[in-house]
């Protein structure tokens, strides 16, 4: 600490009960353990600090705001927490190029602000974009209901400069495509903190669409909603955003933000179409034809700009109306493929039966990324049991039915023990001996994504999290 | 000829040098193979294509035209979009050189979801999912698109496949690329010579017809593409420069016009062609010499130049591998004893 402190100063590194209890787990289930703190405020001092670590042999963990749900930025072993919010400038905007250099600590949605009076915006867009930095998004990969038509955060990522566990600082990946040599910035895009720390990042922007229809259609039986997000994705129409709700939740947020969604409706979709209006307009009917194909009770298209925002708010809302309903909450994250959507579902609320437990899901329908959320009061005696077996169930199930266990939020400590069920102990091999190329003492990060021997971090159970929660 | 995969595992641990090939249609990118390597092939056919879930899976030795012949039955594509469709999946993955329409689709990398490669151990290894969205995992399909055969011998791999657009259309306008292209919601690509500019425009024939008239694109030369109309002449762009020696040029996106106009001004007899947004210039030529002086343009851009055919005794890259420790211990991760196409990333004889 002592060192830390004289290498970036005393008021940049810190030790306090207080706070090492604050930075000890993330918006997800684990709880760690944090033995010092540090925010530095540039990349220079990122390396200081790893370096230092790396002089002790201590582990160390970036965070960036926390809203990460798998676990990722929880630390293990009194690691020390390096907390980049402070990196927070935007470098510079090629509005030319559609490119811009950014720091690690810059907030998904203010970075889409600072290039709207270029006429583009950042495509990845996680339900916590306003609180969520650009550094844990390419930490964890993130997603977002808009990844559907233009991918994940590693589409978007042109080149990282980070600090690898050794405290040097590289450029991976460049301002010119296809740098020579293996994709090591593809590599590390994902990588959860555990091949370095970002420190700069060149992202993609894209160019705004001139229109955009959002549609609401509601189904009485929520088979009839998945049937349609298959239909629409057979037909060869790829919105910009397919978002399904079911009837609970669809209640809950109604109740919560009144965005004017049926009460009575068994699944609502939210579909966004864009591009110039003569396709979207063509695009918008057949996604409503499609719906009343499938039993849709309305297709109703928002008339103006302030409908289409009260019904995407909706929509992001919904961890925040979850709030009133019970004291807590278990999200889970799993991707089937959209074939399955209507099997896996079913599955899904009979094994929430089951365990007689409250469960409602609002997900990505479009890419068959289903986050079923479990409600329950961690205060009833054996409750927390039930929701964690009916987790692993959930997963089992998705895995059973050709998926994967997460679409965007990363395995972190939350399912890294689960990851011998997807991955062949080959698999695992591989992947455990590219993380070591990467961090040959295995001190950053630590003990995330693939299983180990031993088990730190115990899972607890989560207090309610705030609005804006990354789904 | 192998059949299967077994068989690429026991070649995999009964070799001490292999070279995993495709079709050998793109053989010569990069540096050559040291010699006695041994030639390794992967088995082909298309193992699963569930069309309403928009993904195949397909043996690495499936040839790009046999995919396309199964997407096209239904209506679909992958636009790996090599630039000659007797190549194979896994080898145009492993050279990673994507196609022209990049600038629409995004790079060849985006399109793979999962991959199953046998490694210098001689064990398969999975990386990916088969699923259209994951992070399942560290992601080892975009670290072994473009690792040129020498982390794995790529077996299998799952792709995301797209609706085959009902209307395609090339547009050839005198007029430079950024005054088209800033007109333009979303071109597939935008590639331009000295002379001509040539865009790519697919989709919704409403789309398509916007497009053209919010760029003024009406009046030019047009050449219409016939829905899922599989043969080959309705799926290449503009011809690609052709010569025995051939490069692919990257620098800055920024930089693009400004290399692109030393190259058009360099004469002796390169031909050339850029991607607008992209930051790639294909460039060919009768001589080496030429080519050597495209390098040079390139790096004064802050680029380079691969080396695509021919440039025999020529450095593939021409400049070092950035990151080369950590480079090689990612080799070492997968081929510990150097099996697999050694040399690919070594350092040629003339820069």
């Amino acid at each position: 600490m002592a060192d830390l402190q004289a290498a970036i100063g005393a008021d940049r590194a810190r030790a306090v009960p207080l706070e090492l209890a604050l930075y000890s787990r993330d918006a997800g289930l684990a709880e760690g353990s944090a033995g010092a703190i540090c925010f530095p405020h540039d990349a220079a001092q990122v390396a200081t600090a790893v370096g230092c670590a790396q002089r002790l042999g201590v582990p160390f963990v970036a965070r960036g705001s926390g809203t990460g749900l798998a676990g990722g930025a929880t630390p293990l072993d009194d690691a020390l927490v390096i907390v980049m919010t402070q990196l927070d400038q935007i470098v510079a905007i090629d509005a030319r190029s559609r490119t811009a250099w950014v720091e690690p600590g810059v907030l998904n949605l203010d970075l889409t602000r600072a290039v709207t009076p270029f006429g583009l915006h950042y495509a990845p867009d996680p339900s916590s974009q306003q609180a969520c930095t650009i550094g844990g998004n390419v930490g964890t990969n993130a997603g977002g209901p808009h990844c559907l038509a233009t991918g994940s955060t590693t589409a978007h990522v042109l080149a990282v400069e980070c600090v690898l566990p050794d405290g040097s600082t590289v450029m991976l990946g460049g301002e010119a495509p296809d740098a020579p040599g293996f994709d090591l910035r593809g590599t590390f895009v994902g990588s959860e903190g555990t091949m370095g720390i970002t420190t700069r990042v060149l992202v993609r922007l894209m160019p705004n669409p001139p229109a955009v229809r959002t549609l609401l259609l509601d189904f009485s039986a929520i088979d009839d909603a998945a049937a349609t997000v298959s239909g629409i994705i057979a037909a060869g129409v790829l919105p910009a955003a397919l978002e399904m709700m079911d009837a609970q939740i669809t209640r809950a947020v109604e109740d919560f933000v009144g965005a004017g969604y049926p009460r009575d409706a068994d699944a609502v979709l939210l579909v966004e179409v864009d591009g110039l209006p003569e396709g979207v307009t063509q695009q918008a009917g057949i996604v409503a034809s499609i719906g009343r194909e499938h039993g849709a009770r309305s297709a109703r298209i928002a008339r103006d700009e302030a409908e289409r925002a009260l019904l995407w708010k909706g929509r992001k809302s919904a961890f925040g109306a979850i709030a009133r309903i019970a004291p807590d909450y278990y999200l889970h994250d799993a991707v089937v493929p959209r074939t399955k959507l209507v099997e896996v579902l079913r599955r899904v609320y009979a094994i929430a039966d089951e365990q007689r437990l409250t469960m409602m899901n609002v997900f990505h329908a479009g890419d068959g990324n289903l986050h079923p959320l479990i409600v329950f009061d961690r205060r009833e005696a054996g409750t927390w049991e039930r929701v964690y077996d009916a987790g692993t169930q959930i997963l089992e199930a998705c895995l059973a039915a050709g998926g994967v266990l997460s679409g965007e939020h990363g395995i972190g400590i939350e399912k890294r023990d689960l990851m011998g069920r997807f991955f062949s102990p080959a698999d695992l091999d591989a992947q455990a001996r590219l993380v070591e190329a990467f961090d040959p003492r295995g001190l950053a990060n630590p003990r995330k994504v693939l299983p180990a021997g031993s088990r730190c971090g115990e899972l607890g159970v989560n207090r309610p999290v705030p609005d804006g929660t990354w789904v | 000829m192998t059949r299967t995969v077994d068989d690429v595992i026991e070649a995999v641990r009964g070799a001490a040098s292999l070279e995993p090939v495709g079709a050998r249609t793109h053989a010569e990118v990069a540096n050559p193979v040291r010699s006695g390597a041994v030639e390794i092939r992967a088995p082909a056919g298309i193992v699963a294509h569930d069309p309403a879930d928009l993904t195949v899976t397909a043996l690495a030795g499936t040839t790009f035209d046999a995919l396309d012949a199964q997407l096209a039955a239904h209506g679909q594509f992958v636009p790996l979009d090599p630039r000659d469709r007797a190549a194979t999946i896994g080898g145009t993955l492993a050279t990673g050189l994507s196609g022209v329409r990049r600038l629409g689709y995004g790079p060849l990398r985006d399109t793979v979801l999962e991959v199953r490669f046998v490694s210098g151990y001689g064990e398969v290894v999975k990386g990916g999912g088969p699923t259209v969205k994951n992070v399942t995992g560290y992601d080892l399909p975009r670290l072994l698109v473009g690792s040129l055969g020498s982390l794995g011998v790529i077996v299998q791999a799952t792709l995301r496949c797209r609706p085959r657009p009902v209307v395609s259309t090339w547009i050839t306008t005198p007029r430079r690329p950024t005054d088209v292209a800033e007109r333009l919601l979303r071109p597939k690509a935008v590639l331009f010579d000295t002379r001509s500019t040539f865009v790519l425009l697919e989709g919704d024939a409403a789309d398509v017809a916007a497009e053209r008239a919010n760029a003024g694109l009406d009046d030019v030369e047009a050449r219409q593409v016939e829905p899922n109309d599989v043969e080959p002449r309705d799926v290449e762009p503009p011809s690609l420069p052709k010569g025995p020696h051939r490069g692919r040029v990257s620098v800055p996106i920024a930089r693009l016009e400004a290399c692109a106009a030393e190259l058009g001004a360099l004469g002796r007899g390169l031909t050339w062609l850029a991607e607008w947004g992209v930051g790639t210039v294909h460039v060919a030529a009768d001589d080496v010499a030429a080519v050597l002086a495209a390098r040079r343009i390139a790096e004064t851009h802050g680029g380079w130049l691969l080396r695509e055919a021919g440039l025999a005794g020529v450095d593939g890259f021409g400049v070092s591998i950035p990151n080369a420790r950590l480079h090689g211990r990612v080799k070492d991760a997968l081929d510990p004893l150097g099996k697999l196409a050694p040399g690919r990333f070594e350092m040629g004889a003339v820069a």
